[in-house]
């Protein structure tokens, strides 16, 4: 597979339908810039962030921490076994991160100024630092991409991004905690706004532990969705281990969870029977407590339908976390009504078709799965029994 | 220094001369529906009167709410404006500078009274609201709203004096609930009201938090820079000690793998 200088994208129905969404969904961007915000979206002065904000940033940013938990396990932990899974990891991080960035633009009212917070300084502001981070963070991964793509384009500089990928993993680490956590101090503004079933000063580390747990969850879905797409066979042994990490932080979340909401005195709204607490539930049960359920049961941990049971459940459960911060949490006070646009979705999709593309080329194309790099690890070259869909 | 004005709800009888005058001033443009008594706050209108229909001694009354933007001391509009097009000048009014503004609408989201507007309708649209016409503040005017009124309910002046002010007709008068909004709320603010209905039932937000809504995110941010250099020490640490215990490892397999 890893021939030089040959690029290899085969066509499916499947791609030729993503195509057509991506190309849809820049045609919505395309009208968005030239239309703006009033004619292309929903968006009004009670809901002045929808979903451009709420799913393809918030709820992006944290489906993207998949990157970052697993550089900080194999990198700076030097757990080597999980190196298999690490490059994928980084690769779909680094896509959602400019997905997020894309969709980001979309968002902005004045968007010619997007430059002005690097000079403004405008540090009081939670943004100030989301911002910095998150532009930074983008250039940390395509520079730790710049060492995978130099091995088949540009090899002269393959040893030079070598070089660098100490100093980039470690800030590719530091970077994103400090935003993730800052994605939810970005809420903490919203005190008497925000439902307290989800306000809390708290919010900052309750975004950075979800972020980090969805993590090995996010990368069980993308295995067994690969593993589909280019019909090889996962390695469970090695993703079952992997979740127990996801499992530990997702128990220290519930513990500190129940803790705050004692503390601050809204435990009781949990069962109030209203939207807001039901949701809530919802979100806690489905999204963390099944999962750890299914996470600390060696026999549902280690079938296939356990551990998709379990991504899955983790990864919608983070969604609706931010959804529910986002928009039901928030729909009490903010009062109006929002519902997202065709071309809000058309942008959406598009965007993540354009993503999915992007990740199916660059696997295709790269040295991304352990089965693409032959000889440096025979072992798990041997467990995963790669059979690529292009080869 | 500082300028603020006094609403007193007992003598206003909602005739609407301030919200003209605010049009007048600003150049905004009117339509139907924002000529209305009790529309809400749009890009076009920064000040509108809303009619309350309350129980005055078991008798049905109606009181006139002038609302517009505060122009809180420490407002979290400028704190969350990560471009710093949204300030606190020291005259008192919260003044916006389109010319920064990179158009994210954080500061519609962290305004605890929900004033700053959006031109949905625009390409490059602007955030809009009340800038307490700040040239006039400057120049020692009073704002265009205050100058128009005829019933005496809007007192401009020294944030000071307008407060104490404040103070005396409450305590002076047995009429007047004993509480001046704006005084604590939000961390105080540069319109005070007054009134002889308590303000819940006139739709003011009364359980809006006292501490200035900054402090709630420079609690968080000021751990930034900490948390920042002791996670990138450890990880550096973490990393190297890592690396170099794999290292080892590996040179004791060596003989046995290639």
């Amino acid at each position: 597979m890893a021939d030089q200088g040959k690029w290899h994208f085969t066509m499916t129905p499947t791609r030729k339908l993503l195509l057509l969404l991506g190309l849809l969904g820049v045609l919505g961007m395309v009208y968005r810039l030239v239309a703006g915000l009033g004619s292309a979206t929903n968006l009004n002065d009670q809901w002045p962030w929808g979903m451009w904000i709420g799913f393809d940033v918030l709820t992006g940013v944290a489906l993207a921490g998949g990157g970052y938990s697993t550089a900080l396990i194999v990198h700076i932990l030097g757990v080597k076994k999980y190196s298999p899974i690490a490059r994928s990891a980084l690769l779909t991080s680094l896509i959602g991160y400019l997905l997020v960035m894309a969709g980001l633009f979309m968002d902005i009212g004045r968007w010619f100024n997007f430059w002005r917070p690097f000079v403004s300084w405008g540090y009081t502001s939670v943004l100030f630092e989301v911002f910095w981070c998150v532009s930074l963070y983008t250039m940390v991964q395509l520079l730790e991409f710049g060492e995978i793509a130099t091995e088949k384009v540009k090899k002269g500089w393959h040893n030079l991004f070598k070089k660098m990928l100490p100093a980039l993993l470690i800030i590719g680490v530091l970077l994103p905690t400090l935003h993730q956590s800052s994605l939810g101090s970005l809420y903490v503004i919203e005190v008497g706004k925000l439902y307290p079933l989800w306000w809390s000063m708290l919010l900052p580390v309750f975004f950075l532990m979800s972020s980090f747990f969805v993590g090995p969850a996010m990368v069980t879905v993308e295995t067994f969705l690969g593993a589909r797409a280019h019909g090889h066979k996962p390695d469970i042994s090695l993703l079952q281990s992997f979740i127990k990490i996801s499992g530990y932080v997702m128990l220290v979340y519930l513990l500190l969870k129940v803790v705050d909401l004692y503390y601050r005195g809204a435990a009781g709204l949990v069962f109030a029977g209203n939207l807001e607490g039901n949701l809530f539930l919802l979100e806690m049960v489905c999204g963390v407590l099944i999962p750890i359920i299914i996470c600390f049961t060696p026999q549902l941990r280690n079938s296939v339908s356990g551990l998709v049971t379990f991504g899955v459940l983790v990864v919608s459960g983070v969604i609706l976390n931010r959804m529910n911060v986002v928009f039901t949490g928030m729909a009490d006070f903010m009062g109006g009504a929002y519902f997202p646009s065709v071309i809000e979705w058309l942008v959406t999709i598009g965007l993540i078709a354009i993503g999915v593309l992007g990740y199916l080329f660059i696997v295709e194309n790269f040295h991304i799965l352990p089965s693409h790099t032959p000889g440096q690890a025979a072992t798990t070259v041997d467990r995963v029994k790669t059979k690529t869909a292009s080869a | 220094m500082s300028k603020g004005v006094l609403v007193d709800l007992t003598k206003c009888i909602g005739c609407g001369s301030c919200s003209v005058a605010c049009k007048m001033w600003n150049a905004l443009p009117y339509s139907q529906t924002s000529q209305q008594q009790g529309s809400n706050l749009d890009a076009d209108t920064w000040t509108v009167i809303n009619r309350a229909e309350v129980k005055k001694d078991n008798e049905p009354a109606w009181r006139f709410i002038k609302y517009q933007c505060l122009h809180c001391d420490e407002p979290a509009c400028a704190s969350a404006c990560f471009s710093k097009a949204l300030k606190k000048t020291k005259e008192g009014p919260v003044v916006y500078d389109v010319s920064l503004c990179v158009g994210c609408r954080y500061c519609m989201l962290a305004c605890p009274f929900n004033v700053p507007k959006y031109e949905w309708d625009k390409a490059f649209p602007e955030v809009r609201k009340c800038q307490m016409c700040a040239n006039r503040v400057y120049n020692g005017d009073s704002p265009a709203c205050v100058s128009v009124c005829p019933a005496g309910a809007l007192t401009y002046g020294e944030h000071k004096t307008i407060l104490a002010m404040a103070r005396e007709k409450i305590n002076g008068d047995g009429g007047y609930v004993k509480h001046i909004f704006g005084e604590k709320e939000a961390g105080g603010t540069s319109w005070l009201y007054i009134s002889d209905i308590p303000f819940e039932n006139l739709g003011f937000r009364t359980n809006v938090t006292t501490k200035p809504l900054p402090e709630y995110t420079e609690s968080i941010l000021g751990l930034t820079p900490a948390v920042g250099l002791s996670w990138g020490a450890l990880l550096t640490g973490m990393y190297v000690y890592n690396r170099r215990r794999n290292e080892i490892a590996k040179e004791k397999e060596k003989p046995g793998n290639k």
